[in-house]
């Protein structure tokens, strides 16, 4: 369903929990990021969280309301048409709404009733468009752009991006995927590649870009997951990366967290470093390490990004 | 049902004997290893309408068995006995027992959707895995998984406050699971949080449980998704056959008799 061509330089904000959590260094440098390109963010006013997979997993029907909650407020409240939103979680949970709210008569009932009782505007689908941040550069400044403006900066730099699952799975809720030219992938997703290369970055050949880290058992069977995140992060190794550029607060906190829990528990050492895409893009834009918030992330860069006059 | 028995080779089938002769040919030992056979009788024809009848489960029907899934799946790929291609058959034909056997594994479905980015028909199995997952649990099979604890203390928290606070789930999930936070591996994380971060965002984080995420006029969300679980729950109630078993229970006393007083 691809929409009439929506102006993306002035978006609703949805930062979600987890950057306002463990992934504060996503927030700040997507924000940095912004600013630096000349985007404006609105943050969505009083937002809740969207439900995620665990509300899902308990009753799809309330992560849908809670999704479009956020949603109705960003078009209801404060008249915006697109929501951003950097976490594959929320960016998948809000699509997930709008595509149940679109094709299913008894979510819109639920919604309908919540919302009421909740005394807010109940959301309408097709209210807002829901976007990730990688959308949202790729689309407003684009390749071109970022090339005037980074001069080749990560020149030297070898990265592996990892989208994970949330961003392209299950297809039918991105139905603006696939959709050929300048289109994401959701077999071969490109958006993030595309703009660190823009920025002088070279990708390396990074078989395992959408598997999973078992970030849904991170904690309730963390051995499954030390054992995923163990084969990314030995894939990444093996096609020669410095650095896994990630795209997502949980895949990101997941590789972390495993990175330590594989050296503990298998002894398995990796010194390959794991950064946003947004702390990178905002370093290439001359930002100092401070402001995206390497100092924030668990697995430390400052030297590796210095060493290469990066940071 | 189509398939009225079937034949599986497991270790517990296969007997060799120390001492047997038949007709005059002595079969002892290794080389004449005996399969027994195994003839399943027991369906049990209302599982798949059951897990249909839960979220996740709608679309059980429409699979013709080809395997993708399995073949694509994250979890199969660490664990063979992980196979969702199986499971789903065996609930197809009602074979309850077989299905109960891996019981303890079926929780483990991390929902990366691989399997439903390969399913040609449209099953949804990631949604098959949480509802079976979920009908082992309601039906008494299995203890509730540390997967449905942590959600369920997820959207309590979700509920109650409308947004979540790490440090908070974090600390609530391992002491409902009986775990330690001084596990080495936990101690070396936060010691490298607490090494470059600034103590503020500890706080932040809910280490010290300073910061407290809110959305502000929450209580009226709050109070319409309640009304909506507890109607909800009856419902799954009524999908897997519970209510009818409580109305039987109350027909089994003869007209007159009182229940007994707690
Ligand atoms: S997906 Fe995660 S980060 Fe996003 S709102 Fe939900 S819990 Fe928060
Ligand atoms: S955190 Fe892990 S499980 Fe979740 S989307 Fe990212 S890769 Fe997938
Ligand atoms: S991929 Fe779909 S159709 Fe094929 S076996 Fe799995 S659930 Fe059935
Ligand atoms: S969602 Fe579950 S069943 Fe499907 S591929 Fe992933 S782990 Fe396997």
């Amino acid at each position: 369903m691809p929409s009439d061509k929506k102006d993306f330089k002035k978006v609703a904000y949805y930062p979600g929990c987890a950057l306002e959590g463990t992934a504060h260094a996503y927030d700040r440098s997507t924000r940095a990021v912004g600013n630096a390109l000349g985007l404006e963010l609105e943050e969505v006013k009083n937002w809740n969280c969207c439900g995620a997979m665990e509300v899902k997993n308990i009753d799809p029907k309330i992560q849908t309301y809670l999704s479009s909650r956020v949603m109705s407020i960003a078009a209801n409240e404060m008249g915006h048409d697109v929501v951003m939103a950097p976490c594959n979680g929320c960016y998948h949970n809000l699509k997930k709404a709008e595509f149940d709210l679109q094709n299913d008569a008894e979510s819109r009932s639920v919604v309908e009733r919540i919302s009421t009782k909740a005394g807010h505007d109940t959301y309408q689908a097709g209210q807002v468009e829901t976007i990730h941040a990688l959308d949202w550069i790729k689309d407003e400044i684009g390749e071109e752009g970022l090339r005037e403006r980074t001069k080749d900066a990560l020149k030297g730099l070898k990265v592996a991006n990892y989208y994970g699952c949330m961003y392209t799975r299950p297809r039918h809720i991105f139905p603006e995927k696939d959709q050929g030219e300048g289109s994401e992938s959701s077999s071969q997703p490109h958006f993030m590649d595309d703009l660190l290369a823009a920025a002088g970055a070279e990708n390396v050949d990074f078989p395992l870009k959408t598997a999973c880290c078992g970030g849904a058992h991170t904690l309730s069977d963390s051995d499954t997951s030390t054992l995923l995140v163990t084969n990314i992060l030995k894939a990444a190794e093996a096609s020669g990366a410095e650095v896994i550029a990630t795209e997502c607060p949980t895949c990101h906190s997941g590789l972390e967290m495993h990175q330590i829990r594989a050296e503990k528990t298998l002894g398995y050492k990796s010194s390959v470093k794991i950064v946003y895409f947004t702390q990178l893009l905002g370093l290439a834009l001359g930002l100092d390490e401070k402001t995206v918030g390497l100092h924030e992330n668990i697995s430390d860069s400052t030297g590796l990004l210095r060493e290469k006059g990066i940071a | 049902m189509p398939i009225h028995e079937e034949h599986l080779i497991r270790p517990e089938n296969l007997s060799t004997h120390d001492d047997l002769i038949i007709d005059g040919i002595d079969v002892s030992g290794h080389w004449s290893t005996f399969i027994e056979s195994r003839v399943v009788t027991d369906y049990n024809e209302a599982i798949e309408e059951e897990i249909s009848n839960l979220p996740g489960g709608e679309f059980i029907h429409r699979c013709w068995q080809c395997g993708s899934c399995t073949n694509s799946c994250t979890v199969n790929a660490v664990n063979p006995e992980f196979n969702p291609r199986y499971w789903i058959y065996l609930i197809r034909m009602g074979m309850e027992s077989e299905l109960l056997r891996d019981k303890d594994i079926i929780w483990q479905c991390v929902s990366c959707n691989k399997c439903t980015y390969a399913c040609p028909r449209d099953v949804f199995p990631e949604g098959v895995m949480k509802a079976t997952a979920h009908w082992l649990e309601l039906k008494g099979h299995t203890p509730k998984s540390p997967s449905t604890i942590f959600d369920e203390i997820f959207t309590g928290q979700v509920v109650e406050t409308g947004k979540i606070e790490e440090g908070r789930i974090l600390r609530s999930f391992f002491k409902r699971t009986g775990q330690s936070l001084m596990q080495d591996w936990v101690i070396t994380m936060v010691q490298r949080m607490i090494a470059r971060l600034p103590v503020k965002m500890l706080f932040a984080l809910g280490w010290g449980g300073v910061f407290k995420p809110r959305t502000s006029q929450w209580a009226r969300a709050r109070s319409a998704i309640n009304e909506y679980i507890v109607e909800k729950e009856e419902d799954h109630r009524q999908a897997l056959g519970l209510d009818d078993l409580v109305d039987l229970a109350k027909q089994e006393l003869s007209p007159g008799e009182t229940r007994p007083a707690d």
